[in-house]
């Protein structure tokens, strides 16, 4: 494909494997299927593996990272993940597999932290992200982001929605977007009468609404949501699970996740993480990614199968 | 000792305190109510003494005494309206300039601009002002601040003698170099507990703006500033008080002078530097009437202090939503 010839952060193995491969993605499977036996033990094969491959005009961002690194921590490695326009893409994989930092490296998030290293590449509509010449708040503006812990602000419940359109210096009706953005997280009905309390007076729940509803005001291009609903009840769940579902005829969701039911709900693709710790470190590593459908009905890798398996029984 | 309906309960090993558990326990607030006990007394204590001794000059002068502007020895008539001036005036100047640095200096110290090991250097170094004695910020002030000073007053009253702020010459000791000094001794205490309000943001909140897209001064304006206000907002009141209270730097910089002037650059005085001037000669009628002054003093620090504390309370409702 031409799209991953151009990496030229990828090893070479990496680069190497890719080419080979048919555009055919049935094809594919089927040499990583053959391969399968013989490859598990080498780091090769699981990139191999991971190479999900879509169509280039598809892809709204593509990840190839080689290395993620805190400090001298390498939390994450060799992985490609494309993001498809329009689709919702589920990451999920045990507990500190690196599903968060490698969300994160998507809108620069972990530029924050000052040990954190990323080697490789995030093209966003064909630009690299990473690329010197990029202002990380800039790419924040396009690519919003909802964090695994609810995290609203000290002002009132409407300026918290109200943020990001006073930052974009949005011109329309404030009312109406604060609103629509509060009903579309399925906050509206309990705080219409107390926009004005404290985004903090709210219940755990109520500010992770806060939150996605302070995320999705100003729509951005892409949503990165990292365990939205975790501490969510399975009602708000479910309505958050219908505002990414409606997130996705204009924009593009990538999707964190612990529960499997939701993966299968809602995600179009899912990239499955996993740990090795087969050099000593505890790194995490992209396992397999595909269709949401083929992952969770016909894994290519053992180890996504006994994930999934253990996940659901 | 409590009694215990559970005790028939058998587990491996949960069971009530034991009678020496209780018994600290008891000791120990026993203590704690004790010391809080002791601090009120005393400051009841101080309140009535400085009121007994205040209360001659309660009677004879009146309310008259507060608003007098006159302190003449001689013909023993007291005022104070121009040391009450003096002091509020001088204070919000510090407070204003000392406020405005001692937060920038918080920022400056907490928002990444440096690296953590230089920026707890630095800290250090800004705390360390705190520890120089009152004498030597005053020898300071006169021996180098005002002749520092003495150029940028005369031009700014050559150039803006029109406006009461600068419609004075700067003789020499005034509110100018009072306030600044006042300025430099309470930066230190504004900036340290700036810098705490600061820290104590959790890091998801700065997580928070910056995945929104701001970018730094954003950040810090929009989100940072309103969540460590109330945190700022004490270190400023405290500020305040320690500058209301300030005594020896002031009184050898204000001037000593008894009048009422928006100048910076006229001599004026201070309720604290009245105290400290005039107490050493002072005869009988004229100590009651410092006493007076003092009390006046402890009203002026008690009234900013609950005032301060109202606003805390209402910016924490505000942006916290807690009472
Ligand atoms: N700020 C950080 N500094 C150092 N190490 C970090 C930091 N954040 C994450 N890590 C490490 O990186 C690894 C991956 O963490 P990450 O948060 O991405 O996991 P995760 O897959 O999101 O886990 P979970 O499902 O529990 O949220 C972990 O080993 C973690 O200890
Ligand atoms: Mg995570």
């Amino acid at each position: 494909m031409n799209a991953t010839a151009e990496a030229g952060l990828i090893e070479s193995t990496l680069l190497e494997r890719n080419r080979n491969m048919d555009t055919n993605r049935e094809t594919q499977m089927d040499t990583d299927r053959d391969d399968h036996q013989s490859r598990t033990s080498t780091p090769d094969s699981i990139t191999a593996a991971a190479a999900w491959h879509v169509d280039p005009q598809q892809t709204v961002m593509d990840c190839r990272l080689n290395k993620i690194f805190y400090g001298d921590f390498l939390a994450v490695r060799d992985s490609l993940v494309p993001i498809e326009k329009n689709k919702i893409t589920g990451f999920i994989g045990p507990s500190g597999c690196g599903k968060s930092t490698v969300l994160r490296s998507l809108n620069r998030m972990n530029d924050l932290i000052p040990v954190f290293r990323f080697e490789g590449t995030v093209t966003y509509h064909g630009q690299d992200i990473y690329d010197k010449s990029i202002d990380p708040v800039l790419v924040r503006r396009y690519i919003g982001m909802v964090f695994q812990q609810p995290n609203p602000f000290s002002m009132s419940i409407y300026d918290n929605v109200a943020f990001g359109l006073r930052l974009n210096r949005f011109k329309g009706d404030m009312n109406e977007r604060v609103e629509k953005a509060l009903r579309s997280a399925a906050l509206w009905n309990e705080v219409k009468d107390k926009l004005k309390n404290s985004g903090l007076s709210l219940s755990g729940g109520q500010q992770q609404r806060l939150c996605i509803a302070r995320a999705v005001a100003t729509e951005p291009d892409v949503l990165l949501m990292d365990e939205p609903c975790s501490a969510l009840d399975p009602i708000a769940t479910r309505q958050v699970e219908e505002l990414m579902l409606e997130l996705k005829e204009n924009y593009t969701v990538a999707l964190v996740t612990h529960n499997m039911q939701q993966a299968t709900r809602v995600a179009d693709t899912t990239a499955f993480f996993s740990v090795d710790i087969s050099e000593g470190g505890r790194t995490g590593y992209l396992v397999e990614m595909g269709d949401t459908q083929q992952i969770f009905a016909d894994p290519r890798e053992k180890l996504t199968r006994e994930y999934i398996a253990g996940e659901f029984s | 000792m409590a009694s215990n309906p559970f005790a028939h309960i058998v587990t491996q090993c949960s069971g009530p305190p034991s009678a020496s558990d209780y018994a600290i326990d008891r000791a120990l607030r026993m203590i704690v109510k004790g010391a809080a006990a002791v601090i009120l007394l005393l400051v009841a204590y101080i309140i009535f003494e400085l009121g007994r001794q205040a209360l001659p000059a309660m009677l004879n002068f009146g309310p008259g005494f507060l608003i007098g502007t006159e302190w003449n020895v001689q013909d023993q008539v007291f005022g104070i309206l121009p040391e009450i001036w003096g002091t509020l005036y001088s204070s919000l100047l510090a407070l204003f300039l000392g406020g405005l640095f001692g937060v920038a200096i918080a920022i400056f110290l907490t928002q990444d601009f440096l690296d953590h090991r230089l920026s707890n250097v630095f800290r250090t170094i800004v705390e360390m002002l705190a520890a120089i004695p009152s004498v030597v910020y005053g020898l300071w002030g006169i021996y180098v601040l005002i002749p520092l000073i003495r150029p940028a007053a005369e031009w700014l009253h050559d150039s803006f003698g029109w406006l009461p702020l600068f419609g004075t010459d700067l003789a020499g000791p005034g509110m100018a170099p009072a306030a600044l000094v006042l300025a430099v001794m309470i930066l230190p205490t504004v900036a340290a507990i700036s810098v705490d309000a600061f820290r104590r943001v959790p890091y998801k909140v700065k997580e928070a703006a910056y995945g929104m897209g701001t970018t730094r001064w954003e950040a810090i304006l929009k989100v940072m500033l309103p969540t460590a206000s109330s945190g700022i907002l004490a270190a400023l009141v405290l500020g305040f008080g320690r500058a209301l209270g300030e005594t020896m730097a002031l009184a050898m910089l204000i001037g000593n002078s008894n009048q009422i002037s928006l100048s910076l650059f006229a001599p004026a005085n201070t309720l604290a530097s009245l105290l400290a001037s005039s107490f050493p000669e002072a005869g009988p009628v004229e100590v009651q009437a410092l006493m007076f002054a003092a009390l006046a003093l402890l009203a002026i620090t008690l009234i900013v202090n609950v005032v301060g504390l109202w606003v805390m309370k209402a910016a924490t409702r505000k942006f916290e939503g807690k009472a």
